[in-house]
């Protein structure tokens, strides 16, 4: 299995669906070998052999490499391309890497290479780098399917298939017209669209990414399966009790603030649940490039002295903003998945998503709104902070649901997409 | 020769407009128009009207053979008046042949009946008003909303002045006994039933054009032989169903309207069976047993219970919100909010909030305008919060001039006293006031 992160070392919600995937798959007898771009050695292992790109060598002068290496354009990264603009600061890591830098032909070739496992400028070069490692792996290790997560190791899984002729599938956790909306990278598109052409199935997130896959890559749709992602059961079961320190109720968005996110449609609708309601604050945490843009607009509406921006939460501080929220929205404009409403469900808040998600077909106890129709999405909020019996059904038919979304079912049914190809 | 009631449901809730929060306390209209219009012509066009003029055919030729009883609300009423006239004039052709009974129900095809006596009754008499009106006739059997009945509504029924009640054959109520028998209710004894057969009545209101059932196609020769094999003890079959069910629910390619005419033409020629109606039958038969029912059940689903309406947390909290209002309607003689205060009480919209279809039953998601069970619930709140505002208001306001009158009774109660008589006067102006058309201020703040 090729992935490009895992958990902790995360940056969105790849890395955890690899790891559900892969501990789920571990229940019904499937070894993984999960190789990333770069271990730190902290990671849990527990459910797979973790193989660290960065230490393995490639024989540079194997024909075959050679070969694949020239078949790969080394194509620069554009900006917008960033899949996850991670909280670390990523100009430090490209700093890093200048050091090292070589001409990039000879450093590819080099016998090792220092991965960064980031999201960064040479995001590009990483990716074929890592394609030649794929292949390497392949050529020395037993196994019987390959699997490859998202684009970036696409052309690591289609290398390895060349190499050991062995079944690949590809795993869609987001397409290029999701992050990117209709201003998308060809050279991302090309790798997406190469990487599903070369596989024998496609796993798709959602039927909503699975339409995009069939209609916009025109890939067969009868090797197109979705298999919904799941949520991992709490670690530590005693939920947060976060002191709230102020009385009024809380309305939170949290992700990043970016385009696919539809931060803009939260402010609208918290503008019109203001003008009715000040009994009420809006927080928006996390960060991203219309942040300066959402903040001009929420002094604009003039009401900032209720929405209140947190910037990057992480780790404790997510579950302590689920714990003193009273609703959760998740706007987003399109949203292959969307794992955030499955966590604030499980810490015992009601959610509002947008239709455009992913999630929004296996949940039936949310609200569902279209992401422009704020006005609905307003209604929404109003309605579950006003009406009492709406809070108790979500509640209690809402943690139901999604305790009942294992990794260990989704595993099941990926599992079966092995067994129909070995 | 044994007996067979056919009976029809005719309803059209006001289905409301979305309405959102901001809505509320600004604009007090609920109902979307152009919906109830369109779905109103629809109906009337692929279901009423053809299917009337089916049973107007069957009676001119065969008289008093073929009987037919129909409840249609009184909301429905409202909206055939504004949307579809002729479905009026065609229910009076029906009603001049002589042929056909109208049942008597709760003008809001409300659930009130779980909630309220005093108003269960006033709904009930403005339904029989409005009946009587239209056809000339009052109506002197009763059938409930969604045939909902208990122990406690029979009671109810029984002391409006009806004998006669139809409600659902359901298991729970009958066990190991058949529903085609005239029945009555073991508490209250004078009041006789009449059970839904609910396989013969199903198979043609939910299979009839199911392709994947065994016995499809229904033919009116099978129809009649299952009929002719019900055990000749047994000397009455209800079959009851909504009326939507031909041309709307069993759509006219499915041969429904053929249907219709056929098996009462078949059953009428075979000399052993008639057709009667729920008050003839309750006059010709003896109850054979009485029936216990200290649950309420209903005609819906599997379950045969309340569960369609009532009993998730949704549905009980708009439920007992909406009733909560009761007592201060009963004195209300505001036009408009006893308008709405009618639409508002419809089963269906209590219906829309069901969360059970999640896991089964396609049939509820056939029948809600909304996408989910919340968004019907949210609408409807929001709804119900304006219409809250108003009533309180109008109970302020009226509140305010019982008040003033109470203090202009008060002057004159000490004028009084200068002019004329001490004591005496002065009491028979007090009592004025309390008789008096509004109540005591005292009632009405609570």
């Amino acid at each position: 299995m090729f992935g490009w992160e895992f958990p902790p070392h995360i940056t969105g919600g790849l890395g955890t669906a690899c790891f559900g995937l892969t501990k789920g798959l571990l229940k019904h007898g499937v070894e993984v070998q999960f190789v990333v771009p770069k271990a730190y050695g902290d990671e849990s292992q527990e459910a797979v052999r973790l193989i660290n790109a960065s230490d393995v060598t490639v024989m540079m002068n194997d024909a075959v490499f050679r070969e694949y290496w020239n078949q790969i354009t080394y194509m620069e990264i554009g900006s917008n391309l960033i899949p996850y603009v991670g909280p670390e600061d990523f100009e430090q890591m490209v700093s890093e890497n200048t050091n090292t830098r070589i001409e990039e032909s000879g450093r590819v070739f080099s016998e090792r290479f220092q991965f960064s496992g980031k999201y960064g400028h040479d995001l590009m070069e990483e990716v074929a780098r890592y394609a030649l490692v794929g292949a390497a792996i392949a050529a020395n290790s037993e196994f019987d399917v390959i699997h490859a997560h998202d684009w970036l190791t696409y052309s690591a899984g289609v290398a390895a298939k060349k190499i050991s002729g062995k079944p690949l599938v590809v795993h869609m956790h987001a397409t290029e017209f999701d992050r990117s909306g209709e201003n998308y990278n060809e050279n991302v598109y090309e790798i997406e669209r190469k990487g599903m052409a070369e596989a024998d199935r496609v796993i798709t997130v959602s039927n909503l990414t699975r339409n995009i896959v069939i209609d916009r890559y025109h890939i067969d749709p009868d090797k197109v399966i979705t298999v919904h992602n799941a949520v991992e059961p709490p670690e530590n079961t005693e939920i947060l009790d976060a002191e709230k320190h102020v009385k009024e109720k809380i309305v939170t968005f949290l992700g990043r603030i970016t385009f696919q996110k539809g931060p803009e449609y939260f402010i609208e609708a918290a503008c019109k649940v203001l003008e009715r309601d000040k009994n009420v604050r809006f927080v928006m945490a996390g960060t991203g490039d219309l942040m300066e843009k959402m903040i001009k607009r929420v002094a604009k509406l003039k009401i900032s002295s209720h929405f209140h921006f947190t910037g990057f939460l992480k780790g404790e501080n997510v579950d302590r903003m689920f714990a003193m929220s009273d609703v959760y929205v998740m706007p987003s404009v399109s949203e292959p998945f969307g794992i955030s409403p499955l966590e604030a469900m499980r810490s015992n808040v009601p959610v509002v998503i947008s239709k455009q998600s992913g999630v929004a077909e296996v949940l039936n106890h949310v609200m569902k709104v279209d992401f422009w129709d704020v006005d609905a999405m307003a209604d929404a909020i109003y309605g579950l902070l006003h009406y009492e019996s709406l809070n108790t059904m979500f509640l209690t038919h809402g943690t139901e649901e999604v305790n009942n979304l294992k990794w260990e079912s989704a595993a099941r049914k990926v599992a079966d997409i092995y067994e129909s190809l070995v | 020769m044994r007996s067979i009631c056919l009976y029809f449901q005719v309803h059209q809730p006001f289905r409301l407009r979305t309405y959102r929060f901001f809505d509320i306390g600004a604009d007090h209209y609920y109902y979307d128009d152009y919906q109830n219009k369109r779905i109103t012509r629809r109906i009337a066009t692929d279901c009423y009207l053809p299917a009337n003029e089916v049973l107007l055919a069957l009676i001119n030729e065969y008289g008093s053979a073929f009987k037919v009883t129909f409840s249609i609300s009184g909301i429905a009423i409202e909206q055939f008046k504004k949307y579809s006239p002729e479905v009026i004039e065609s229910f009076k052709r029906l009603a001049k042949t002589g042929n056909v009974e109208f049942l008597a129900e709760t003008y809001s095809h409300s659930l009130v009946a779980l909630s309220n006596p005093d108003e269960f009754k006033r709904q009930v008499e403005e339904h029989a008003a409005a009946i009587k009106e239209l056809f000339g006739v009052t109506p002197t059997a009763f059938r409930n909303t969604e045939l909902v009945y208990s122990n406690n509504i029979a009671g109810q029924v029984l002391s409006m002045g009806y004998r006669t009640m139809l409600t659902e054959g359901a298991k729970q109520l009958l066990g190991w006994k058949s529903p085609n028998f005239l029945y009555c209710s073991a508490p209250h004894q004078r009041l006789k039933l009449l059970l839904r057969n609910y396989q013969l009545s199903d198979d043609i209101a939910f299979r009839f054009s199911q392709q994947d059932w065994s016995e499809w196609p229904l033919t009116a020769d099978k129809y009649v032989s299952w009929l002719n094999n019900v055990d000749p003890s047994q000397e009455l079959v209800n079959i009851f169903m909504d009326y939507e069910t031909i041309g709307e629910h069993q759509k006219a390619e499915s041969g429904i309207f053929g249907f219709l005419r056929a098996f009462p033409e078949q059953l009428i020629k075979s000399n052993k069976w008639t057709f009667r109606t729920p008050s003839e039958v309750a006059e010709d038969l003896q109850p054979v047993a009485g029936i216990d029912c200290p649950y309420a059940i209903s005609w819906a689903d599997e379950e045969r219970d309340l569960t369609a309406w009532l009993g998730n947390d949704l549905q009980d909290e708009a439920f007992s919100n909406l009733y909560k209002l009761s007592e201060t309607m009963a004195t209300c003689t505001d036009a408009d909010l006893h308008r709405d205060w009618n639409y508002l009480q419809s089963s269906d919209h209590f219906y829309y909030m069901c969360t059970k279809w999640f896991s089964d039953g396609d049939v509820h998601q056939y029948f809600t305008p909304y996408g989910t069970p919340y968004e019907a619930f949210l609408n409807y709140m929001n709804v119900l919060a304006d219409f809250e505002i108003r009533v309180k208001e109008y109970a302020a306001e009226t509140a305010g001039i019982a008040r003033k009158e109470t203090v202009k009774a008060t002057l004159n109660v000490e004028k009084k006293p200068l002019t004329a008589l001490k004591k005496p006067a002065a009491k028979g102006a007090a009592t004025v006031v309390k008789t008096g058309k509004t109540p005591s201020p005292n009632t009405k703040t609570k």
